[in-house]
């Protein structure tokens, strides 16, 4: 957590992405011309309500949605190479050969049901061997073997294990053979879908301090979706709202929880208890989630938003940057920050650079209690 | 889990309780369903009228011995002159009032048996369980044979009732399992604590989530009558008083109709049977698809789900949006030489 | 093997079940079974009293003794192979007509029956996998299939191939010059007799087996680890196979077990057709001849030859799920 995010160079790059569930007039628009960023070694939070498009974005980024689901516009570059980044190749355009080939060397996945994500019917071993013999087919059979014994180790579980079928595992042992399966190509991204959604808060605790001590050992970058905010505060350098597909608002994390901009981000922070944060007064978000067959004109959060302008029902506001000069890194979508009506919830000043050293030292003295003694 | 419980859960587990108003929308919809129904209703039809639009006595015996399809005779006749088209327009009657007949004794049965067992649990439940078990697996043809044999040329309401008294196992085993998941799930428990009998929780919260398998259950059962009888009847194990399409079947193969090449005699009972089996089966399609909505092709055509099988696993890019640009040089392999960038 | 001990247990319970089923069916039924067993079986000649005793034990002649002393005695005959006096087969004993058809019905429905799974399985694999494919268009068709009575298939199957085209014998399970022994003549004319009866099963019973599959298939299609395999870059014919039909057949499996039941009942009819001489043509003559004593018997045999192949199911069904290895 070097430096500030922008100087780092994109490793993924997603560009007015757009994606459809269906065809035609009753297609429904999951995802709507959206833009996110995703930078080398950097973990980006992608948080919003369920039903708010942002596992949609990240399966249709990777092309792994499934029909009815298709995908109607934009790009999404992967840059491979951090000494050439003027490097790169357009996932969406890729030849099926290519992005079999990209997807997991390059790009992995850790879904969200760990339940589900292991064939019952099959050994760890042979679920850890079969990623490596389908991409690196010249490998011996023992070498692949030894590399899955390897694997196992890195996420804390014992060799022995290779033996076990997945119903033998634990809830949490079953993530943990999931993100030792997504490692297995050593790949330069890996997308997290609520990896921990399903698992107890002890163990959830513990496997995110295992993505985190692994992204810091292996260096790769991480897109980490969530409805779970709190989660993002430690673990994120870089937090995207999404609400009704579009992404409404990115800022570095510890400034999106400090000062949100946006008002849906404010909302989604006030509904959530934060663990390390001050008392907050909880308020839960008025309305329901938009129905995404018939999503309002104009700004899609116009009718649950207390701020609302009469031009939010008319007019889509752009991802564009705050009216607060000094915001840097951060994009709103917002007709508030245009209009410079900003009301004063979301006109906080940024927490100075000292401060926001105070606030992260916190966390960080916070964690090992509440991990239980962390690995 | 043993075998059962797998075949069982695997139609179970996608069925939710939001299934109570939908089903009968579904059923309007689905093209399985109209074609079914369409199906069955010209059977109906025959079984109601047939012994007023048969041209002929079916039992009378003419001059004419196998003659083949005329103007006349419009499917032929049988050894004895008597008329094919009448036979079967009036032996749709018993088949089909025995078909039904055990759909609704065994389904009523296997409703009692299997959400008793599954509400109520307990040694009671494990027994009713062992008991339908048993009759599962136990085969039902070589059951009824014997005992249709003890009793030649019983009337249509004891084929009924022996018919269900075999075949209402299936329906109980699922309802059972449906049964048992609902009760772990919040809405039950909720109807328990706010004290509802559990004769208003089984009536008014559990029976109206399981409409689509009570559906599923009465057709397979049906299924199951039809062809059960029809083999009971081309054993000649049937009412001899009644004519049906086993009975026909059975005459026509113990009187040479095959080898003689009389193909009329014993080709349209068959048909019929299997047209009649058929509307059942498209039924239980439209059914299943609403059990298990993932059988239905959610709005795509055909071309599409082709398209999506050809590529597996990889999403199909329409691009009917502008694409933003970004600029970059197109990586290959060859790029970097071989090397793996990092 | 809690798992295959607690199995093993049902299908003992199940036998028993059938056994007394069969010993009261007789008893429960209008009429004096014994009386006009006793008149058919001496006009098929001379009744010995061994003949006697064992009707009487099978259907309850001994009227003065209770019924609990006849259920143990009806036990002990069984335990001896003692199934009684044929009547359609005077003088041979029930046991021994059984014994000498039993292979035919085993080699002929047992061996049509698996073909017809195995080959449904696939078929419904590839329609699954290939969704819009020709064979969703051929699935009404292959209702139609389902629909379609064994033996009613059996008679067309007939007068097409056997009478029209001359392509199979007629019926029969070999020729009627050949005797019974190992011999090549023998066992390729059993083989080619064989054939259209197998083939009739094979064709109705596949659809089955065929919708089953695919529709399970449908559904593990969109289980999380097949979207996983996929991402991982694993083989098509890998993600199809070791996958999304490896766990698809496990349901699938379950019910063909389940309905073995009912495949053998429709097979037995389709001997009758072929003049097969296995179970089915017997029970059909025994049917014909009011033979009680070999109806019971062969609907007991087919009882404890279908609880037998449900055991073998269930072997293979444990060496299939790794879960049923393992469960309490």
């Amino acid at each position: 957590m070097t430096g500030p995010a922008s100087t780092k160079q994109p490793v993924l790059e997603i560009r007015g992405l757009s994606v459809d569930y269906g065809r035609g007039d009753q297609a429904v628009h999951a995802v709507i011309e959206t833009d996110l960023t995703l930078r080398r070694g950097e973990v980006v939070g992608l948080a919003g309500e369920s039903g708010s498009g942002k596992s949609t974005l990240a399966y249709g980024a990777t092309r792994l949605l499934r029909q009815p689901g298709v995908i109607t516009g934009g790009s999404v570059l992967f840059r491979p190479d951090s000494e050439r980044p003027d490097l790169g190749i357009d996932i969406l355009d890729a030849s099926p050969d290519d992005l079999r080939g990209l997807r997991w060397r390059e790009v992995a996945l850790v879904f969200q049901s760990a339940m589900n994500s292991l064939n019952p019917v099959l050994t760890v071993q042979a679920q850890l061997t079969d990623t490596l013999a389908a991409h690196l087919p010249e490998s011996s059979k023992p070498e692949r073997v030894e590399r899955a014994a390897d694997l196992l180790k890195l996420v804390g579980i014992s060799a022995d294990r290779l033996r076990s079928y997945p119903h033998e595992l634990s809830g949490g042992m079953k993530q943990r053979v999931m993100i030792a399966m997504a490692l297995a190509l050593d790949p330069q991204v890996v997308i997290m879908d609520e990896p921990t959604t399903a698992l107890d808060v002890v163990t959830q605790r513990q496997i995110l301090q295992q993505v985190i001590d692994l992204r810091d050992r292996l260096g790769f970058s991480v897109l980490f979706i969530t409805h779970d905010l709190s989660l993002l505060l430690e673990l994120a350098d870089t937090i995207a709202i999404m609400y009704a597909g579009r992404i409404v608002e990115t800022a570095p994390a510890q400034r999106l929880f400090r000062a949100p901009r946006h008002p849906y981000s404010a909302a989604l922070l006030d509904s959530f208890p934060s663990l390390h944060g001050e008392r907050r007064v909880m308020t839960g978000i008025p309305g329901s989630p938009p129905d995404m067959r018939r999503l309002p004109t104009g700004c899609s959060f116009q009718p649950r938003c207390r701020y609302a302008l009469p031009r939010c029902a008319s007019e889509q506001p752009e991802l564009a940057g705050p009216a607060i000069p000094t915001d840097a890194d951060r994009l709103v979508s917002c007709w508030l920050h245009e209009e410079d009506k900003l009301p004063e919830q979301l006109a906080v000043p940024e927490p100075s650079d000292q401060a926001r050293r105070l606030v992260t030292s916190a966390n960080v003295a916070a964690t090992p209690e509440s991990l239980g003694g962390s690995r | 889990m043993t075998l059962l419980e797998t075949a069982v859960s695997a139609d179970v587990r996608s069925q939710k309780p939001a299934a109570r108003s939908g089903v009968w929308a579904w059923l309007r919809r689905s093209r399985w369903v109209t074609a079914g129904l369409i199906l069955l209703g010209i059977f109906v039809v025959i079984a109601i009228f047939g012994s007023t639009i048969a041209p002929d006595d079916p039992s009378a015996i003419g001059l004419q011995s196998l003659a083949p399809p005329s103007a006349h005779h419009l499917l032929g006749t049988t050894q004895t002159g008597q008329d094919v088209l009448s036979q079967l327009l009036i032996g749709a009657q018993s088949t089909l009032l025995i078909g039904f007949m055990t759909g609704l004794i065994a389904t009523a049965l296997s409703v009692i048996v299997g959400v008793s067992a599954g509400y109520f649990g307990g040694n009671g439940g494990e027994l009713l369980s062992l008991l339908s078990n048993i009759f599962l697996v136990i085969p039902g043809l070589p059951l009824l044979i014997v005992l249709a044999s003890y009793v030649p040329h019983a009337s249509w309401w004891v084929f009924a009732l022996v018919l269900s008294l075999v075949g209402w196992a299936w329906g109980a085993r699922v309802l059972r399992a449906q049964t048992l998941a609902f009760r772990q799930q919040d809405f039950v428990q909720a109807a328990k604590a706010a004290g509802e009998s559990n004769w208003r929780i089984i009536m008014y919260e559990i029976l109206p989530n399981e409409v689509a398998i009570v559906a599923t259950s009465f057709v397979f059962t049906v299924v199951y009558a039809i062809g059960f009888y029809v083999a009971l009847c081309f054993l000649g194990l049937g009412n001899i008083n009644t004519w049906s399409w086993g009975t026909m079947l059975y005459y026509a193969q113990s009187n040479q109709a095959i080898t003689s090449g009389a193909w009329w005699w014993y080709v349209p009972p068959g048909i019929a049977v299997a047209l009649l089996i058929l509307g059942l089966v498209m039924l239980n399609f439209g059914i299943d698809e609403f059990i298990n909505p993932r059988l239905r092709a959610a709005g795509l055509t055909r071309r599409d789900l082709r398209m999506a099988s050809k590529q597996q696993g990889i999403t199909p890019v329409l691009g009917t949006r502008p694409v933003p640009s970004l600029a970059f040089t197109q990586y290959t392999a060859t790029t970097t030489n071989g090397r793996r960038p990092r | 093997m809690i798992y295959l001990a607690r199995r093993f247990g049902f299908y003992v319970v199940t036998a028993w079940a059938a056994i007394t089923i069969n010993f009261f069916i007789p008893r429960l039924m209008p009429g004096n079974p014994v009386e006009l067993l006793l008149s058919r079986l001496s006009q098929a000649g001379p009744v010995t009293p061994g003949m006697r005793n064992a009707l009487a034990v099978a259907f309850g002649l001994n009227t003065h003794s209770s019924l609990l002393t006849q259920y143990f005695q009806y036990w002990g005959q069984l335990f001896h192979g003692n199934l009684g006096t044929s009547i359609t087969y005077y003088p041979s004993s029930v046991a021994s007509v059984i014994a000498s058809a039993l292979p035919w019905t085993i080699g002929l429905v047992g061996t049509a029956t698996v073909i017809a799974f195995v080959l449904g399985t696939v078929i419904g694999t590839i329609a699954a996998w290939r969704r819009g494919s020709f064979l969703d268009v051929a699935l009404p068709a292959t209702a139609f299939l389902q629909a379609l009575p064994y033996f009613w298939v059996g008679l067309v199957a007939i007068e097409l191939f056997s009478i029209k085209l001359g392509w199979f014998p007629l019926s029969g399970g070999y020729d009627a010059g050949l005797s019974t022994n190992l011999s090549g003549a023998f066992l390729g004319s059993a083989s080619v007799h064989a054939l259209l009866p197998a083939f009739t099963v094979v064709i109705t019973s596949m659809a089955g087996w065929m919708v089953g599959q695919r529709n399970v298939m449908i559904t593990t299609l969109d289980q999380d680890y097949v979207l996983v395999a996929q991402a991982k870059g694993v083989s098509q014919r890998r993600v199809m196979i070791s996958y999304a039909a490896r766990n698809a057949i496990l349901p699938n499996f379950a019910s063909f077990a389940q309905a073995l039941g009912f495949v053998v009942s429709g097979a037995l009819l389709v001997e009758l057709v072929f003049s097969y001489p296995g179970i089915g043509y017997v029970l059909l003559n025994a049917v014909n001849n009011e033979d009680f004593p070999m109806m019971e018997a062969i609907f007991l045999i087919i009882v404890l030859a279908v609880l037998a192949a449900n055991f073998i199911a269930d072997l293979v069904y444990v060496v299939l799920d790794p879960r049923a290895r393992q469960e309490a």
